[in-house]
């Protein structure tokens, strides 16, 4: 074949930026950090209260602060976010088969909303909420 | 020039030129195989069939009738034995697709379902939903995948057939991505370049179909067989042609004029069964000829709907539901919405008769074998004859499949009769004379005519002199015009000088190859003074068995038209008879 | 029929001349009815013959006139010119080498497309004289959405994976690998997962999704791949947890 055939390189940071649909995926991929950030800290605080009482306590005085407060408010909202752009591609990722047809995409979507519902009560009755 | 030597090379791989491939490679995986290709095979022209292939499968069918339905709707101008041969093999071919992964559409028991096709006095066609050529295309191909020795040569352009000593000895081709041309030496070639819709203004078929195949063939010396015979399918989208496949009419579609009027009663082959109740072989599952003829008339009686695209009729879908038409024509509705903005499930499709297919081609016997020694023909390109004058609808795609293997066992057992080897010297010679044509065509300057200019001026006047209905004086207008058309085509100048994909030099080829190819069919047309299939003549309205039973071969003259002679048609068990499109009520 | 003056823009690359692509501009009278390829067809015939470009069916099912049209892959002869400004810019397919002009260079993507093995791989063996297999309707449409690519190669001019990182199988060949998979009569998915299951193959996507939003024949090849990536997941830990249940 031809050797000079024309590359276009892509440029290796900004690319995302050129296109709308590249950056609704960037978006989404960026909910994740808040999502990571708020484990770390679940974990830390698993530590504190392996480490007795007080250490727990100095975690939930820690907690209380506006900022930590406005930081699980938007890793909450990331979390919420995340999760629904990830439901919303479960049909064609997860294909069921009925018979000849495919379960309609809306039952897939609502069986995964139902699982979180699901699960979520069962945490809130273990909280004893 | 570079030098390539196989043993065998198959100009076009769509589905003709991928089965042959693949039957040679299956035979013996030591062949040298060259598949060279203008274009990627996935790309030929097979992939917009839509409506199926035939093949006796089911219990209530039987090869006699695949017989008499293939003989009768091609007017008896079928070779006989060559349909013999072509129905017996046709359910092993599609069973063959089927193991090799082909998506056919199942009945509810898990066996191959059939659907009505026009013509026909049991439905026997298989199909994949409204994408069979689509699907029996990708299948070969990526069936072909398989086999290491079938070596591929995408856009390649083949610009002459390498005969020496009598023999078809190899093809010279354009490696489109480099200007660069190769010397394909080879002990037998095939050719599977498909048709020459192109010819005409108002076409199914893609811009690929340029008849390069056949003009190859023809200026090697091979005569074109039958070329006069043109088919329209009834039903191409106004303005731009698209197909919308006979299935439309097999699943149950009706076709209506202004006044809402199933006019085809009118014409020999009423009488009008009920909405949703098809009777085979009558009414809108009649054969493609007639149904196009019928067009004809209603449009000189002004029972055609005017519409900007022209005249049209009525094609109605409505009462087959939406359930259906997703299911069996999901395509037929997605081309209907998009380009003339009619929804099948709600609307009438406007529709007309469209150029879609070449009952004529390379002269081949029931081998797939040309005259030349050496050189073997197959699909659309080739004129075996199994189609007549009047192809029923869903055979071509299983010719393509039966001939195109056929042609490759055939090709393997000439080369193995010894003494094909290829004169280096001599072939390499004609060779550099196949590049010095070309590189004349590149330098030539001072030229006054254009590739589209005389490209446009073909397709009107095939498209007025040689359409659905022709005279002698329609059609010598068109000769003489076509005549012109060749001598002023040594006028054109490529304003193109780029060695890299140079479309503007591989038009003027394809330009050349359609207009010698379209002389065939104009002359051929002029000779033939009789009424018979596609070719009808207001003039001589009627068939003509006494002086036209006969097959028209043309043979190529430099500067002279065609030169016409007539070959006798193999009739075996079916005499001539009556086409009778009425059904059993008489 | 109306008429519309609209302002064509083509990417125009020889490499014989040029250094780089350049854009060059035409002004076409179009037909209300047109698609883009009609356009390009009457720079061609009319104005500019130099213009190099693939186009086969004009019914979208070729697959050959793939180009970046505003910006996005499309099928140029399915892309009506009513959808469009008076002003279209047109360019040839991202992330692949221009050979000249609209034309690129597919020769990475048919490697790929054999690479992953797409044809029938038999379950048994089975001769033409033993007939036809079963396959009920349910099992024909369990795979049938992904028989019906037609190699256009839009997907991987979406694919931002496949541009930044070219080793990458990319939508349409794994698509196919998965439409094999999936098919009764084969029996060959355990010689594709060596090609697909790897990081160049369905761990590459970190589904973007942008394949099977340009795909013009809904093949969803995103869908695809995440199906074998759960496929595959579930056989890892089918190997490493319960190694008694291989086979």
């Amino acid at each position: 074949m031809s050797g000079k055939a024309y590359i276009r390189e892509m440029p290796k940071t900004t690319w995302w930026l050129s296109h709308s649909r590249y950056r609704r995926y960037v978006a989404r991929e960026v909910t994740c950090i808040p999502i990571g950030i708020y484990t770390a800290v679940l974990i830390w605080g698993l530590m504190r209260l392996s480490q007795g009482a007080a250490a727990w306590e100095g975690f939930i005085e820690a907690l209380n602060s506006p900022l930590s407060i406005l930081f699980h408010l938007v890793a909450f909202v990331f979390a919420v976010v995340h999760t629904i752009s990830w439901f919303n591609v479960t049909p064609s990722a997860m294909r069921v088969q009925i018979g000849e047809d495919f379960a309609p995409g809306a039952v897939i979507i609502g069986a995964h909303y139902t699982g979180w519902v699901v699960v979520s009560l069962i945490v809130l009755f273990m909280a004893g909420v | 020039m570079e030098k390539i030597q196989i043993d065998i090379a198959i100009v076009g791989a769509g589905g003709a030129g991928l089965r042959a491939a693949i039957a040679l490679a299956e035979s013996d995986p030591n062949l040298r195989i060259a598949l060279l290709s203008k274009v990627y095979p996935m790309r030929s022209h097979t992939c917009a069939a839509e409506g199926g292939a035939a093949g006796v499968i089911k219990g209530d069918d039987s090869l006699d009738l695949h017989f008499s339905d293939t003989v009768g709707g091609g007017d008896w101008l079928c070779d006989q034995d060559a349909v013999e041969y072509f129905i017996n093999e046709a359910p092993k071919e599609l069973t063959q697709l089927e193991h090799w992964g082909c998506p056919w559409s199942r009945e509810p028991d898990g066996s191959v379902a059939v659907r009505p096709f026009g013509g026909m006095k049991i439905k026997r066609t298989w199909f994949a939903a409204d994408k069979s050529g689509f699907h029996i295309l990708h299948t070969l191909f990526q069936t072909s995948l398989q086999y290491p020795s079938i070596r591929r040569f995408d856009e390649f352009y083949t610009t002459d057939l390498l005969v020496e000593d009598g023999r078809c000895q190899g093809c010279t081709a354009i490696e489109m991505s480099t200007g660069l041309m190769y010397q394909f030496q080879a002990k037998s070639v095939i050719v599977c370049t498909g048709g020459a819709g192109r010819i005409f203004s108002f076409t199914t078929n893609g811009a690929i179909k340029t008849g390069d195949g056949m003009a190859l063939a023809f200026r090697a010396g091979v005569a074109l067989k039958d070329m006069e015979f043109v088919q329209y399918h009834p039903t191409g989208l106004p303005g731009t042609g698209i197909l919308l496949t006979e299935g439309c009419r097999g699943e149950g579609g009706i076709l209506v004029n202004k006044h809402g009027y199933r006019y085809l009663q009118d014409y020999g082959m009423g009488p009008e069964p009920p909405l949703g109740e098809p009777v085979l072989k009558t009414m809108e599952l009649g054969p493609r000829d007639r149904l196009c003829q019928a067009f004809w008339h209603e449009q000189r009686k002004g029972n055609t709907v005017s519409t900007q695209w022209g005249d049209c009729v009525h094609l109605d879908l409505r009462h087959l539901g939406e359930k259906k038409i997703n299911e069996r024509l999901p395509f037929v509705r997605d081309l209907s919405i998009s380009y003339v903005g009619k929804d099948p499930v709600h609307d009438l499709i406007p529709i007309r008769p469209v150029v879609h297919y070449m009952m004529g081609g390379i002269h081949t016997d029931i081998n797939a074998a040309t005259t030349m020694p050496g050189l073997y023909a197959a699909g659309e390109c080739a004129c075996v004859s199994i189609n007549g004058a009047n192809r029923l609808g869903s055979n071509s795609l299983t010719e393509l499949l039966v001939f195109g293997k056929r042609a490759a066992l055939n090709a393997i057992e000439y080369i193995s009769s010894g003494g094909k080897d290829v004169d280096d010297a001599a072939v390499t010679k004609l060779a550099n004379e196949a590049q010095g044509r070309i590189t004349t065509l590149f330098q030539k300057s001072n030229g006054t005519e254009t590739i589209s200019g005389l490209r446009k001026e073909m397709t009107d006047t095939m498209e007025q002199g040689a359409g659905i209905y022709r005279t002698e004086e329609s059609l010598k207008e068109t000769c003489n015009k076509l005549n012109e058309l060749r001598s002023r085509f040594s006028a054109v100048e490529l304003n193109d000088k780029s060695n890299v994909f140079n479309t503007d030099l591989f038009s003027a080829l394809e330009l050349g190859a359609m207009l010698d190819v379209a002389e065939t069919v104009a002359v051929g047309a002029l000779e033939r003074k009789e009424s018979r299939g596609s070719h009808q003549r207001l003039d001589h309205t009627q068939r003509d068995d006494n002086n036209y039973l006969k097959h028209t071969v043309a043979y190529h003259d430099k500067t002279d038209p065609p030169r016409i002679d007539y070959l006798d048609v193999v009739i075996t068990k079916s005499k001539p008879g009556v086409r009778d499109y009425s059904g059993d009520k008489k | 029929m109306s008429e519309r003056q609209v302002e064509v823009e083509i990417l125009r690359y020889d490499p014989e001349t040029d250094q780089a692509p350049k854009l060059q501009s035409y002004s076409v009278p179009c037909q209300e009815e047109w698609v883009v390829l009609d356009a390009i067809t009457y720079i061609k015939d009319h104005i500019d013959t130099t213009v190099s470009f693939r186009w086969s069916c004009h019914m979208a099912v070729c697959g050959s006139c793939g180009m970046m049209v505003n910006g996005e892959p499309a099928l140029s002869c399915k892309s009506f010119l009513r959808d469009y400004p008076d002003k279209i810019r047109i360019e040839p397919l991202a992330h692949f080498p221009i050979v000249r002009d609209l034309v690129v260079q597919l020769d990475d993507f048919m490697e790929k497309l054999n690479r992953v093995k797409p044809y029938i791989i038999p379950k048994e063996k089975k001769s033409v004289s033993d007939g036809q297999h079963k396959q009920s309707p349910a099992q024909l449409k369990a795979f049938k959405q992904y028989t019906l690519c037609i190699n256009c190669t839009l997907c991987y001019a979406a694919c931002p994976q496949y541009g930044l990182v070219p080793d990458f199988i990319g939508p349409a060949a794994m698509a196919l690998a998965h439409r094999y998979n999936l098919d009764s009569r084969d029996g060959g998915r355990e010689q594709r997962q060596e090609v697909v299951a790897t990081d160049e193959g369905v761990w590459e996507c970190s589904f973007v999704g942008a394949c099977s939003e340009v795909c013009p024949k809904q093949v969803d090849p995103a869908g695809a791949i995440q199906q074998m990536k759960i496929a595959s997941t579930v056989d890892w830990y089918k190997e490493h947890l319960m190694p008694w249940s291989k086979p």
